[in-house]
């Protein structure tokens, strides 16, 4: 059926390269945006600023060439992926390599990876095949199944512990069963649910520093020169941004170093002090302008596969915009989710645009069954 | 929808085939519209969510931004107080005449901070012009910034002279971002003699990061340099950190420092004084020449060592002040591994230094009475074996009871009761004397040793214990290793009759003028049936000493002050059968290991001495009996030149 179809269709250069032109855009835009404030927040590091250029180069290579694929091969492609992730997380909790007081690292000998990061891909597309396969929305046993197959590496990167990647998978998978449309009476069930889970949480699964950022969270004055010191030089920073900012390499906070983590975790509050409230909305509508666009491949993939990816790879992605933001202006807790596509850093960087990559693989091969 | 797919999944379950079928069957059956317009739902819900969402966010940036604006501006304009740690002093260490060990000499850096410098490789280029410094100097500070934490300041150069310092002084306003630092750093004045005990700081390095971040002390170490890596360095090392002060200044927009606003003061590291006398340490160090080996002076009664050495040695200076990548790998491909601290960590053969322990046991257990005679015809059969155990002495000693076995070394004596014993026994009695277990001496590096067992062999090998090699053991050899430290305390139990002690290095701790006594540690005593058989036992050491027959009467002639002891002579490499040894053309490695313990004076003894020296032409009675021997007489010359000095 595509075949006869591809060939009567006139490609444009950009379907041709499976580039999706208006997703490609917003993200090149907010490239730009990321090296501009990174070589603020470091101080003028040239250095650093050209390891984040070279690396966000990279991870679009990357993000091309995925986008090559055809949907068809990421949907084969689903369990495998997430069947190695499985396998290296628990080779992670038993041979890690402990960085920061958590076990994140797999040592291979020749490269050392992060499988939790490979999850952020390999969940989504697993429950999407999951739940896909049988139509939506899904049986009751099919989304206990799906939820249970969800919770495995949840609770495997929780160990380690990685709090805030724990929460992208898990959010990941969730959109998936959302999005497959689950009725609302278990949604508001599941809501009951995480409320009476988070006493046990507190009391027996969070580790001590965890805990120390949440109380600090309720209350930063509390610990001003420990744990909440970050919290409170961030809302300084952002605070003292104003409506128009300080203007670009001028944050007086960042630049004299008051701001810990300015560079990577921080670095919304460093774009705040410098660009002000006009820099905020306009870095507000990029976002907006990437999300919608997800959505609406979303609603224009054919198949329930492509349709579940595309839609929970979007709205993780707009989990970390909101977990990052709310985090460093104190609407939540700090639990290290860097700013998307901005923060320094090439981990989450590959990742994330790996992702763009599966939606443009699915946003342009799209296109022959639409004239259907 | 829903229950035409449940219906479906029944079927699939009768056949394969037709379960195919189905499925092909299945895809037309899905409604297309209906999923569709399911999901657009979803988006639509998914949407409004993102939108409240942002919109909270945008609010809460309002509230922050527009809203308590000013305030957070105030707060801006405030936050030119800057909090720079300060690194607290380290203690010293003194040795037990008050004579400084380790101390902190002030030197002065050229600290370069990257971050603040425009341009690097100009600024580097001009300071050499200014400096006159080596182009490897560039490389290692390339090499020492990647290391360094980011915006930090990294060390250019780390000894200053007056001259370059002057030279920069004039100059200072051309380097932005270039300053001299006045800092403290460590200084070992008797270098490589005391290296083992002592241990050394050196630059706190990731590994020791990631140890204090887990112990929660990362912030009382924010100022510091440098830890201790070994030796009492490191095993004190929270005594000697000390705590962390504060300085609050006030910065300019640049971030220098206009005023300072408040000092809370660092509190210095305490001061350890140890029962070291490094008069002694010396004459020791001195005493081992060129041979590897390792010498202990103990006191008995509590455990405190007098002096500890092993060789070779290093200078522990080269770390405290930045090793070089050459002189590490120095130390790290020598032959003579001198980073070993071979007191507590060389596993030595024991050889014959332990049989007075094994006499004990047999003793205790009833094997042997203080009179039981066995007849030594040179060499010893386990019964109905080929193969010959032979004595030191090839012609036998002839009678021998568990004195003259002591006197004059007898092996044949030893192998039998070994066998009697059996290994298990052996093994259960000798690790009350310490033997197998470290002895807690205060430095990390300690191994245990091997004292084995059919349990042992069992679990290192996998493989059952054979008699002969019981045989071997009862003579200090096959598998039984002792580290220096553990002879000390092994023969530190006979001295005491049964007790224990835990061996010290420090003597007291000085915080200020208040002087803290170390706290003096024993270990399970050892509780023998008849105490009497402790005076056999040291009678028959006494008598190694004093009588003609004995194997270190020659070591000891004419000493000015009594002693006991036992020689050992311990083989590196099995001899065959008929083969006959000879140490000067065998191999330099392969020769025999010259062992002696011994104590002083033979009654209410005051120190333990105990000499390994590896790979020697001679054996205990020797080579190290007479190292044991002039170490004591100088022990006993300085005690007395105190004595004289108090009259």
């Amino acid at each position: 059926m595509p075949k006869s179809n591809s060939n009567s269709a006139p490609h444009s250069w950009w379907q041709r390269f499976h580039i999706d032109g208006p997703l490609l855009f917003g993200l090149v835009l907010l490239a730009l945006v990321s090296i501009a404030t990174v070589y603020s927040a470091s101080g003028q590091d040239l250095a650093m600023t050209e390891r984040q250029a070279f690396r966000i180069g990279l991870a679009f290579v990357g993000m091309l060439v995925i986008a090559q694929i055809p949907p068809k091969a990421i949907e084969r492609f689903s369990l495998p992926l997430f069947s190695i992730g499985v396998v290296l997380l628990l080779g992670v909790l038993l041979f890690g390599e402990s960085n920061k007081g958590a076990q994140r690292w797999l040592n291979l000998g020749v490269i050392t990876i992060q499988p939790s990061e490979l999850m952020k891909l390999a969940v989504p597309m697993t429950i999407a095949w999951f739940i896909a396969e049988h139509g939506i929305p899904p049986s009751k046993r099919r989304m206990g199944m799906a939820f249970v197959l969800l919770m495995v590496p949840t609770l495997m990167i929780a160990k380690q512990p990685d709090l805030g990647t724990a929460i992208l998978i898990a959010s990941s998978g969730i959109f998936v069963l959302f999005l497959a449309g689950i009725s609302w009476r278990l949604i508001l069930f599941f809501m009951g649910a995480i409320g009476a889970f988070i006493p046990v949480l507190w009391f027996f699964l969070m580790h001590d520093y965890q805990r120390r950022r949440v109380l600090t969270f309720l209350d930063p004055e509390r610990d001003p020169l420990g744990a909440g010191y970050q919290i409170i030089q961030s809302k300084i920073a952002i605070g003292s941004g104003g409506i128009e900012g300080k203007g670009w390499l001028q944050g007086t906070q960042s630049q004299l170093e008051f701001l810990p983590e300015r560079h990577t975790d921080f670095i919304f509050s460093v774009f705040s002090e410098e660009f002000g409230l006009v820099g905020v909305i306009g870095l507000f509508i990029l976002y907006g302008f990437i999300i919608v666009r997800g959505l609406i491949i979303a609603i224009r993939a054919q198949q329930v596969y492509q349709k579940l990816l595309a839609g929970s790879l979007i709205l993780t992605f707009f989990v970390y915009v909101l977990v990052n933001i709310g985090m460093v202006s104190g609407l939540l807790p700090v639990v290290g989710v860097p700013l998307p596509l901005v923060s320094y850093g090439g981990t989450s960087m590959v990742t994330l645009l790996a992702g763009f990559g599966l939606l443009m693989a699915i946003a342009t091969n799209q296109r022959f069954v639409m004239h259907h | 929808m829903q229950k035409v797919s449940i219906g479906l999944g029944a079927s699939r379950r009768t056949t394969l085939i037709t379960a195919n079928k189905m499925k092909k069957k299945r895809v037309t059956i899905r409604d297309h519209h209906a999923e569709a317009a399911l999901f657009g739902r979803r988006v639509f819900v998914s949407l409004v969510v993102v939108v409240i969402a942002l919109g909270i966010l945008l609010s809460n940036m309002y509230r922050l931004q527009v809203v308590n604006h000013h305030s957070f501006q105030t707060r801006s304009n405030d936050n030119r107080i800057k909090v720079v740690p300060l690194a607290p002093n380290r203690g010293l260490i003194y040795d037990r005449h008050g004579r400084i060990l380790a101390e902190n000499r002030p030197v002065l850096s050229l600290e370069v901070t990257p971050e603040k410098v425009t341009d690097l490789a100009d600024t580097l280029t001009r300071l050499q012009q200014v400096l006159e410094f080596d182009d490897e100097v560039i490389q290692s500070f390339h090499d020492n910034r990647r290391r360094e934490r980011r915006f930090s300041q990294v060390t250019l150069l780390d000894h200053l002279t007056e001259e370059q310092a002057a030279r920069f002084a004039v100059r200072q306003h051309d380097f932005p971002g270039v300053s001299i630092e006045a800092r403290l750093v460590r200084h070992y004045p008797y270098g490589d003699a005391l290296t083992h005990a002592l241990g050394y700081v050196a630059k706190i390095n990731p590994n020791d990061l990631n140890k204090l971040r887990e112990e929660n002390k990362q912030a009382n170490y924010a100022a510091t340099r440098v830890i201790g890596k070994l030796g009492i360095e490191r095993y004190y090392e929270e005594l000697l950190h000390g705590t962390i002060g504060f300085e609050q200044v006030e910065v300019d927009i640049h971030g220098r420092a206009i005023r300072t606003l408040s000092v809370q003061p660092p509190i210095p590291g305490q001061d350890l004084h140890l029962e070291i006398d490094i008069e002694l340490q010396q004459f020791a160090y001195d005493l081992l020449g060129n041979d590897r080996g390792s010498i202990i002076l103990m006191d008995p009664r509590d455990g405190a060592i007098r002096a500890i050495v092993s060789k070779p040695s290093y200078d522990p200076n080269w770390f405290a002040q930045g090793i070089t990548h050459a002189q590490y790998q120095s130390l790290l491909n020598s032959p003579h591994s001198p980073l070993l601290n071979r007191s507590t960590q060389g596993g030595y053969p024991p050889a014959s230094t332990v049989k007075p322990q094994v006499a004990l046991v047999g003793l205790d257990e009833g094997v042997i009475t203080p009179t039981t005679r066995i007849w030594d015809p040179g060499w010893f059969q386990i019964e109905g074996v080929n193969h010959r155990y032979r004595d030191w002495l090839a012609w036998g000693h002839g009678w021998v009871d568990v004195t003259s076995s002591l006197v004059e070394s007898c092996d044949t004596f030893y192998y039998d009761l070994a066998l009697k014993l059996g290994i298990d026994t052996l093994h259960d009695h000798m690790v009350r004397y310490g033997f197998g277990e470290r002895t807690g001496i205060d430095i990390n590096e300690e191994a245990a040793a091997v004292m084995p067992s059919r349990g042992w062999k069992r679990a290192r090998f996998n493989q059952p214990w054979y008699a002969g090699e019981t045989v071997s053991v009862g003579i200090g050899q096959s598998y039984w290793t002792t580290t220096p430290i553990q002879l000390a305390v092994g023969t530190a139990v006979l001295t005491n009759r049964g007790h224990r002690p835990v061996p010290r290095l420090l003597h007291a701790l000085q915080e200020g003028d208040i002087i803290l006594p170390a706290v003096v540690e024993s270990r399970e005593p050892v509780v023998l049936n008849n105490a009497e058989h402790w005076d056999v036992i040291l009678d028959a050491l006494n008598r190694t000493v004093s009588t003609v027959k004995g194997t270190a009467h020659r070591a000891f002639r004419g000493a000015s002050y009594t002693s006991g002891g036992k020689t050992g002579t311990a083989q590196v490499r099995s001899i065959g059968q008929e083969e006959k040894y000879n140490a000067e053309e065998i191999d330099e490695r392969y020769r025999d290991n010259a062992m002696y313990v011994g104590y002083a004076p033979a009654t209410d003894p005051e120190v333990v001495v105990v000499v390994a020296v590896e790979n020697t032409i001679g054996g205990g009675g020797s080579v190290a009996a007479p190292m044991a021997r002039k170490l004591l007489d100088f022990y006993f010359a300085q005690e007395q030149a105190h004595a004289q000095v108090e009259q």
